[in-house]
């Protein structure tokens, strides 16, 4: 019997079409992502990545809803000329915590994974309001309404619940402290006690980023998170270089 | 309509009025409020038209001028759906023509609503889901009751599919310039209105899978195996990619199920394959059906469609690594899906040979028919993109071409070029038959259109592949110090030339929509352009019809 023959049996059903069909293309996604949920190296853990602060995940938010992606990627490749312009190639645990991934797949404009701390809060609130007026040539769109307009805060603690859901682990006292630990970010003269925030998450930094103290706008979310990309592993220590010489995979 | 009913519905809309107002009041966020209103809106004039017994469906269908009396096949439907890619058609590639020409000149960002950011996922779902996804809506529920012999199964929720998915459309649209969006490329619509399209997916396979169980025809014919393939992959890639938890069910905003790594690979697993089997397993349903058709040729090789149709849908779905070459994805994937990518070009060229085949004993007409040719240059840049694919998703290659413009100008010239051309080509084919007409008002205009759309694609992929190699290169140049030469603003400027002539390419090709555009208005009001004759595709009314009595004409047992 000849394949077209055979193959009569199936396109005089649609039941045995339908489910042929159907096996035919769950299979490539069953092989090939099922596994990154349990093969063990897909993310090589690296010292220092922690939760987003909820200032952090306030300024994420601002980056998804306006689409940066767009134009901005946030994965250095291991090439030589990404790595001297950008910095060290990213890692899969830089991104373990990023609900969606940001990663992007277009260079409209520059790389963004390791913005942080390479500008002023000055600089980005400028260049935010008016990138052409910092840099001549960029065809970035202007985002002056970010400074204008007030964060709108909602209740950080259900955003920071919803992230636990999916896998982030934030404490109970992240969750019951998030408002007081937002405000406390963006206004180091609000009360409350910048220790005990920097011991639940290192590195942050506390100061008012948008150049316009006692008020919380989405600027300062923002470029709290901008400030904040790709400062969490320091590569330059002992340790983090010899883990990175045993590193497979890649 | 009997009161009850009348009444009955009046109440059901004002109940779903009633929702979206307390909706509104306790919304989480200003977006969600907007769009709680905005159902609100609709929920209202629908409950207003119920009560005033007025009915702008049928005042639509005079506007349009729809052709009375009872048709032989449920083609309703199928109209709205046609009119409906011709104004999303237009609105879609508008919109895409003022984004190039936003990276030309920025001072077209108008914050925050118009800003690229917000506008470029409005032009993609545009003409992907609202342009291409109205084409495969009409041409489905078309072709498939031709190729069964009978009537749409579920004629009302056939409706409901159509209009559902223009209310998902219209949500999606609004809300990225509302700045509502999960930032999934090709997957951006939030929670609520992801779990509206399942809903409305749902109830289109229902009424295909239907359509084709009351067939009167023993064999299944290839165009609906596409279709069905279309239908159901895209329900798989939908769900799965779109799994997310809301911050709260009266907020917009929801975070996705997976992080980094995983997220990143569901989605170019959907996004590949929203290419895969959105624009190129549906598409090729098209071609399967409406090439043969206007060419009066049988499809050429039987054998052929089988092979290519089980090995491109087989190959597909592997293909979506080679969107994260060089991450942080592991190498076994991403080699997995560049060798996967690579074996795709076989069963792609498989389907535009047996296309291209199909017009043995007709290439006259590629002279002499300005719809043939329109179809042989859809497959033509079906070739050409599916070749340009598999070798941008080499390793080597794609170090080069990666987050540079050369994607972009290769995904145009299949977008434009393919998905495009052969919709513009079933148009041309559809509305005169659909609108019971003697042919269109002018096929002189279609060669027109013919001609303005390629040299425009000719202008968007020249312009961009020269763009993206200048841009790759730029950014890896090294000078004989041992430092890199430019710095990143200079790569920007350079692109200034190729990104106007890019919006010229596109203005070219909104031109021909236009042109297409008047000429479908015209062949609607029934008229003729007086012009030199070319060839057309006789149509034979009295043939075009179900057949009626089951009994006689049942699937033969064999």
């Amino acid at each position: 019997m000849g394949l077209a023959e055979r193959h009569k049996k199936l396109e005089r059903s649609i039941t045995l079409l339908a489910v042929g069909t159907f096996v035919t293309v769950a299979i490539g996604g069953i092989v090939e992502i099922a596994p990154l949920f349990w093969i063990d190296n897909t993310i090589e853990e690296v010292e220092g990545m922690r939760p987003y602060t909820p200032l952090e995940q306030a300024g994420r938010d601002i980056y998804v809803r306006e689409g940066c992606y767009s134009c901005h990627s946030q994965m250095v490749r291991p090439f030589r000329d990404e790595v001297e312009r950008y910095g060290h190639y990213s890692l899969a645990a830089e991104s373990m915590y990023d609900h969606p991934f940001q990663w992007g797949s277009k260079r409209t404009g520059p790389d963004l994974a390791r913005v942080g701390g390479r500008y002023s809060d000055e600089w980005h609130v400028q260049h935010l309001q008016n990138p052409q007026s910092v840099v001549p040539e960029s065809i970035m769109p202007q985002y002056g309404f970010l400074a204008e307009t007030t964060l709108e805060m909602g209740d950080p603690g259900a955003q920071l619940t919803a992230l636990r859901r999916v896998g982030v682990p934030y404490s109970d006292e992240d969750i019951g402290k998030a408002m007081a630990d937002l405000i406390l970010q963006a206004d180091p003269d609000a009360d409350g006690d910048v220790e005990d925030f920097l011991q639940r998450y290192p590195k942050a930094q506390v100061r008012d980023f948008d150049g316009e103290p006692g008020r919380i706008t989405e600027m300062d979310a923002l470029v709290a998170y901008l400030q904040m990309l790709g400062t969490l592993v320091n590569f330059d220590s002992a340790a983090a270089q010899e883990e990175l010489a045993q590193e497979k995979g890649r | 309509m009997q009161i009850e009913a009348a009444l009955g519905r009046t109440g059901l809309w004002f109940f779903i009025m009633l929702l979206s107002i307390v909706v509104a009041a306790t919304a989480a966020d200003s977006g969600f409020a907007a769009h709680a209103i905005l159902v609100g809106l609709i929920a209202f004039a629908l409950m207003w038209m119920s009560a005033a017994r007025f009915d702008p469906v049928s005042n639509g269908r005079s506007f349009f001028k729809m052709p009375d009396g009872p048709s032989r096949y449920d083609d309703d439907v199928v109209r709205w759906g046609a009119i409906a890619t011709m104004f999303w058609g237009m609105a879609g590639l508008a919109a895409g023509l003022f984004i190039a020409l936003q990276l030309a000149f920025p001072q077209l960002n108008f914050e925050p609503y118009f800003n690229f950011g917000r506008v470029r996922p409005l032009h993609t779902s545009a003409v992907i889901f609202a342009f291409g996804g109205n084409a495969l809506i009409a041409t489905s529920f078309y072709v498939v009751q031709r190729t069964c012999r009978t009537q749409l199964a579920f004629p009302s929720l056939a409706r409901f599919v159509f209009w559902g998915y223009q209310l998902f459309i219209v949500l999606a649209a609004t809300g990225y310039l509302l700045g509502i969006t999960q930032s999934r490329e090709y997957a951006e619509p939030e929670w609520y209105v992801d779990l509206w399209l399942t809903i409305v997916w749902v109830a289109y396979l229902t009424v295909f899978v239907g359509t084709i169980i009351r067939r009167h025809e023993p064999h299944i014919y290839v165009a609906n195996w596409f279709y069905l393939a279309f239908i159901v992959t895209i329900a798989m890639l939908h769900i799965v990619n779109n799994l997310a938890v809301p911050i709260s069910f009266l907020g917009s905003r929801s975070y996705s199920a997976f992080a980094g790594v995983q997220d990143a690979l569901t989605q170019w697993w959907y996004g590949h394959n929203a290419v895969g089997f959105f624009l190129t397993a549906g598409f090729l349903a098209m071609m399967y059906y409406f090439v043969p058709k206007q060419a009066e040729r049988p499809v050429y090789s039987y054998r052929l469609s089988i092979i290519h149709f089980w090995s491109l849908i087989f190959l597909y779905i592997w293909a979506g690594p080679h969107h994260l070459h060089y991450t942080a994805l592991p190498d076994w994937a991403q080699t997995l899906g560049m060798v996967f990518s690579v074996m795709l070009w076989m069963p792609s060229w498989g389907g535009m040979i047996n296309g291209l085949m199909t017009l043995n004993g007709a290439w006259d007409k590629v002279r002499t028919d300005p719809i043939i040719r329109m179809m042989v240059m859809a497959l033509a840049f079906y070739g050409m993109s599916t070749f340009e694919g598999p070798m941008l998703s080499i390793k080597s290659v794609n170090s080069l071409s990666h987050y540079t413009d050369w994607t972009i100008g290769h995904v145009h010239s299949g977008a434009l070029g393919w998905n495009g051309m052969i919709t513009f080509a079933a148009m041309y084919y559809l509305f005169p038959r659909l609108w019971k007409r003697k042919r269109m008002y002018s096929l002189r205009m279609i060669n027109w259109h013919f001609w303005l759309a390629t040299i425009g694609i000719v202008f968007y992929a020249s312009s961009m592949w020269v763009a993206g190699i200048t841009q790759g290169l730029m950014w890896r140049e090294y000078g004989p110090d041992g430092y890199l030469v430019n710095s990143f603003a200079d790569t920007v400027a350079a692109l200034h030339p190729m990104y106007i002539m890019r919006a010229f390419g596109g203005l070219l090709y909104l031109s021909g929509a236009a042109i297409m555009s008047y000429n479908v208005w015209m062949t609607l009001a029934g008229k003729l352009r007086d012009e030199a004759p070319m060839t057309e595709t006789p149509h034979d009314e009295a043939v075009d019809r179900p057949i009626v009595t089951p009994q006689a004409n049942a699937v033969p047992a064999e």
